[in-house]
C-alpha cells in the first residue's frame, strides 16, 4: 500500500535542511515557498531514506486569489508518497520554478500548466504552449476565462 | 574489308525492302476494311449476355460499388470504424474495405471523431487534396454537431461548418451496423446523382465567340 | 582535396512532418522528424489536435455526469477510466462500495485490460509489418469482449457503466456462464497466438533490440504500465497500492529486463494471461448482495481534494479532484498515462531508422483522446 507520507515525517526532516522552506503542513501535504521548491525536491529526491523518484503529476488550480500548484511524488523503493504545494499570489503573469531539470517527465506536465493555467515555469528549456496553438486568447482553465 | 560479290549473304538489301513494302501495304489494305457489325460476328452465347443500359447508371455503379476510404479518425468513432471494417462487420462486401493513406487515391471522407480547431485547418486540407467526385459522411455526435463536447473551447460544431457532408450517421459511437446503413445510403445517393451532364445546357463556346462580321458591319 | 567518395558521404538534416493524420501514429499524432538520410536524429512532438478541453468541461458538470466524458478519454479501454474517476470522486466523498460491486468492477477492468491489450498488439504488429493478419485476428477476440460488454450495458465500446459507489446495474444471468465459456476459449487462442509469434524471425528483427529504454530514464520520466515493466521497474499499482478488492487475487506481475520493442511486446501478453487468472478466480468468488452503494444522483463531498490512481491497462491512470462542496467538481486534473509515457519516446527514437520509429512508437500503446484530453 502506497503510504502518504504524513507532514510531520516531512516537516521534521525539511526544516533541519531547509529552515525557513515550509510554510504550513496540511494533513497530507506540504506547502512550500517556491524560491525553495527546486531545493526541496531535489533533496527529496535524493536523500536517503526518501527517494521520491518517480514523478505521479503536476497540476494547478486557480483559487482566484492565488494559483496552488500542486505535485505529487512517489517513492518506487520504499513505496510512499508526498504531495508538495507552492503558491503564486500575483494573477499577472505567475511564476514558479521549474522542475523539468529534476525530473524529466516534469518537462511536458509544466507546459501543459503553462498552456491551460498561464503559469510560467521559470527555467523550462522549451515553455511553450502545448495543446493549444499559439495565439490562442487567454489560458482557459483560469477560472475568469470566458469564450 | 573487300566485298565478296559471288558470295550470297544472308540479308539481301533488296528482299528486305519489298518485305517492308508488303507490310505496308497489308497496312493500309487493312484499315479500308470495314468495321464488322457486331450483330454478324458475336456468337449467340454472348449475344445473350449484353444489357443496353444508361451511361448514368454505368458510371453511377461503377462509382458507389468501390468507395475508398480516406483515413481520418480523429477519436473514439475510429474504435466503431476499425471494428466495420474488420471481419464480423466485414465493410468490404460494400466494396469499401480499402483504407487510402492518400487522400488523392479516395473518394469517401468517413468523419470519425470530435473535430478540433487545431484539426479543423488539416481536415479541409485533406478534403481539398481529394480527387473530385467525392463524399463525406459525418460519423457520430461529435461530427454532426460536436456531441457531447459541443460545448468546448476547442471543438468545432460539427464537420459541416468546414467541409460539405452528404450523409449524417447518429450515435455516440455509432454501432458498425448504423455506419453500415449510412454507407448504403450514401450509395444509393450516389446512384442518382446525374454522372454524365446534360449537353444541351452546357454553354456553347462557339456562342461566346467575337463575331469579326459584326463588327465590321459597325464600321 | 575532397574524393568523390567524401563528397558523397556528407548529407544535409531535413525535416519531415508526419502526422497528423497519418495511418500508423494511432489517432491525429504529429511529430516534426529530423532526419539524415533514414536515421531519426531528432523528434519533436506535437500535440492538441483531439483537445477538447475535457478538464473544462468537468468544471460544469455534476459528478455524476462527467462519467460520460471521462469514457471519451482512453477510448479503447473506457471501462478503466469509469474506475478510476469513480475510485477518486469515493475517495473524495468517503463512499464505500458494496462487496458485490467490487467484484463486478474487478471483472469489467480486467476484461477491459485484455481488449486494451489485444488491440495494442494488434496495432504494434501491424506497425511492424504484420499487416492485418494478427490484427484482425485478435480484432474478433476484442468482438468478443464487446459482446460481453453490450450484455453488461448496452454498449460496445464507451461503456459508462461503473458509477459513483459500485455500478449502473446487476450482471444479467447470462453473463457469468457466457465469460466462464469466453476465458479458457480466449487462454487457448492467447497460446496459439503466441505459439505463431513468439520465435517468428520477422518480428524478432524488428523488436528486438529496437527502442531501448533503460530504467533509470523510465523512472525519471515518470513511465509506468506495462511499458515501464517492460524496462524492469516492478511496479503495478495493483499490488502496491491495491484499490477495490485486488488485495484477495493471486496474480503474478511480469516483468522483462531489456525494455526492448519485443518484452512490451512479451509483458502485454503475459498480463493478458494474468488477467484471464483474476476473472477466473472473481467469476468463482462473486458475492450477492447490492451492487452499489445508496448514492444519490447528484452528490456533495466535503470541501477538500482527493487523488484517485488505478492501474489502468496503460499504466497509472489518476483524477486528481478538487471539491468546495458544491454539486460540480472545482478542479479536475486527469493524470493521463499516455501522455506521460510519450515523454520517453524521443530517447528511445534517436539513432534508429525512420521505419523503427514507427514501430517503436506502436510499442508505447497511445491513445489519442487521452494524450490531448
Amino acid at each position: 500500500m502506497t503510504t502518504a507520507l504524513s507532514a510531520k515525517e516531512i516537516v521534521s526532516k525539511l526544516s533541519a535542511e531547509f529552515p525557513d522552506a515550509v510554510k504550513e503542513a496540511g494533513a497530507d501535504s506540504v506547502l512550500v515557498k517556491s524560491a525553495s521548491l527546486p531545493a526541496v525536491t531535489e533533496y527529496l529526491k535524493t536523500a536517503d531514506g526518501l527517494k521520491f523518484d518517480y514523478i505521479n503529476y503536476i497540476t494547478a488550480i486557480d483559487y482566484y486569489d492565488y494559483f496552488e500548484v500542486v505535485y505529487m511524488m512517489t517513492s518506487t523503493e520504499y513505496n510512499r508518497s508526498v504531495t508538495l504545494k507552492t503558491r503564486c499570489e500575483t494573477r499577472n503573469r505567475p511564476t514558479v520554478p521549474s522542475l523539468a531539470g529534476i525530473y524529466q517527465g516534469a518537462d511536458w506536465q509544466e507546459r501543459e500548466v503553462y498552456d491551460l493555467m498561464g503559469i510560467t515555469f521559470k527555467g523550462h528549456p522549451n515553455m511553450k504552449r502545448v495543446f493549444l496553438w499559439e495565439g490562442f486568447d487567454g489560458h482557459p482553465l483560469r477560472k475568469d476565462w470566458n469564450k | 574489308m573487300e566485298i565478296d560479290e559471288n558470295k550470297e549473304y544472308i540479308y539481301d538489301s533488296y528482299q528486305l525492302d519489298c518485305d517492308e513494302g508488303k507490310i505496308i501495304e497489308q497496312m493500309k489494305a487493312s484499315t479500308k476494311k470495314s468495321i464488322p457489325d457486331p450483330a454478324d460476328w458475336i456468337d449467340a452465347d454472348l449475344k445473350r449476355n449484353i444489357v443496353l443500359t444508361s451511361l448514368d447508371w454505368v458510371i453511377d455503379w461503377a462509382r458507389r460499388s468501390s468507395l475508398w476510404t480516406a483515413i481520418c479518425y480523429p477519436a473514439c468513432c475510429g474504435m466503431e470504424w476499425m471494428a466495420t471494417l474488420a471481419p464480423r462487420f466485414d465493410g468490404s462486401r460494400f466494396g469499401m474495405e480499402i483504407m487510402r493513406a492518400s487522400p488523392r487515391q479516395a473518394d469517401l471522407l468517413i468523419t470519425a471523431g470530435t473535430l478540433t480547431w487545431k484539426m479543423a485547418p488539416n481536415v479541409r486540407r485533406i478534403y481539398n487534396q481529394m480527387a473530385e467526385p467525392k463524399w463525406v459522411i459525418a460519423m457520430g455526435a461529435c461530427g454532426i454537431s460536436g456531441g457531447i463536447f459541443r460545448s468546448g473551447y476547442n471543438v468545432v460544431p460539427g464537420y459541416n461548418k468546414i467541409i460539405p457532408v452528404d450523409v449524417y450517421v447518429p450515435g455516440c459511437p455509432p454501432r458498425p451496423e448504423a455506419l453500415l446503413y449510412g454507407i448504403q445510403q450514401l450509395q444509393k445517393k450516389i446512384g442518382r446523382a446525374k454522372a454524365v451532364p446534360d449537353l444541351s445546357e452546357l454553354p456553347n463556346p462557339l456562342n461566346e465567340l467575337p463575331n469579326p462580321l459584326k463588327k465590321d458591319k459597325k464600321k | 582535396m575532397t574524393t568523390t567518395q567524401e563528397i558523397s558521404l556528407q548529407t544535409e538534416p531535413f525535416v519531415l512532418n508526419m502526422g497528423p493524420l497519418h495511418p500508423s501514429t494511432h489517432g491525429v499524432y504529429r511529430m516534426r522528424v529530423t532526419l539524415d538520410g533514414e536515421v531519426v536524429l531528432d523528434i519533436e512532438p506535437m500535440f492538441g489536435y483531439l483537445h477538447r478541453g475535457i478538464e473544462k468541461l468537468m468544471e460544469e458538470r455534476t459528478y455524476t455526469g462527467c462519467i460520460p466524458l471521462t469514457d471519451r478519454l482512453d477510448y479503447a479501454s473506457a471501462m478503466g477510466n469509469n474506475l478510476a474517476y469513480c475510485v477518486a470522486v469515493e475517495k473524495l466523498a468517503k463512499i464505500r462500495v458494496p462487496e458485490r460491486g467490487e467484484y463486478i468492477r474487478v471483472i469489467t477492468a480486467e476484461m477491459i485490460r485484455i481488449a486494451n491489450h489485444c488491440l495494442a498488439v494488434g496495432s504494434m504488429l501491424n506497425d511492424a509489418g504484420a499487416l492485418g493478419t494478427p490484427f484482425f485476428y485478435l480484432w474478433n477476440e476484442r468482438e468478443k469482449l464487446y459482446d460481453l460488454f453490450e450484455m453488461l450495458c448496452g454498449q460496445r465500446v464507451l461503456h459508462n457503466y461503473i458509477r459513483i459507489g459500485g455500478v449502473s446495474q446487476d450482471l444479467p444471468d447470462e453473463f457469468l456462464p457466457a465469460l466462464e465459456k469466453f476465458v479458457p476459449q480466449l487462454h487457448k487462442f492467447i497460446n496459439e497466438f503466441e505459439f505463431f509469434l513468439k520465435q517468428n524471425e520477422i518480428l524478432i528483427a524488428r523488436a528486438q533490440g529496437v527502442g531501448v529504454l533503460p530504467k533509470d530514464v523510465a523512472l525519471n520520466c515518470g513511465i509506468s504500465g506495462p511499458l515501464a515493466r517492460a524496462s524492469g521497474i516492478k511496479r503495478d499499482l495493483r499490488k502496491d497500492d491495491p484499490y477495490s478488492v485486488y488485495d484477495r487475487f493471486e496474480f503474478d506481475i511480469p516483468t522483462a529486463e531489456n525494455g526492448d520493442c519485443y518484452d512490451r511486446y512479451r509483458v502485454r501478453m503475459e498480463e493478458m494471461k494474468q488477467s484471464l487468472h483474476i476473472i477466473d478466480q472473481a467469476i468463482k468468488k462473486v458475492p450477492g448482495g447490492p451492487f452499489r452503494a445508496k448514492v444519490p444522483q447528484i452528490i456533495r463531498p466535503p470541501a477538500g481534494e482527493a487523488y484517485g490512481h488505478i492501474e489502468g491497462p496503460k499504466g497509472e491512470l489518476g483524477f486528481y479532484l478538487v471539491s468546495d462542496n458544491s454539486i460540480a467538481p472545482y478542479r479536475c486534473h486527469i493524470r493521463s498515462t499516455s501522455f506521460i509515457n510519450l515523454t520517453a519516446l524521443r530517447q528511445m527514437v534517436k539513432g534508429w531508422k525512420i521505419a523503427d520509429l514507427i514501430v517503436i512508437f506502436g510499442s508505447i500503446d497511445i491513445t489519442m483522446g487521452e494524450v490531448d484530453r
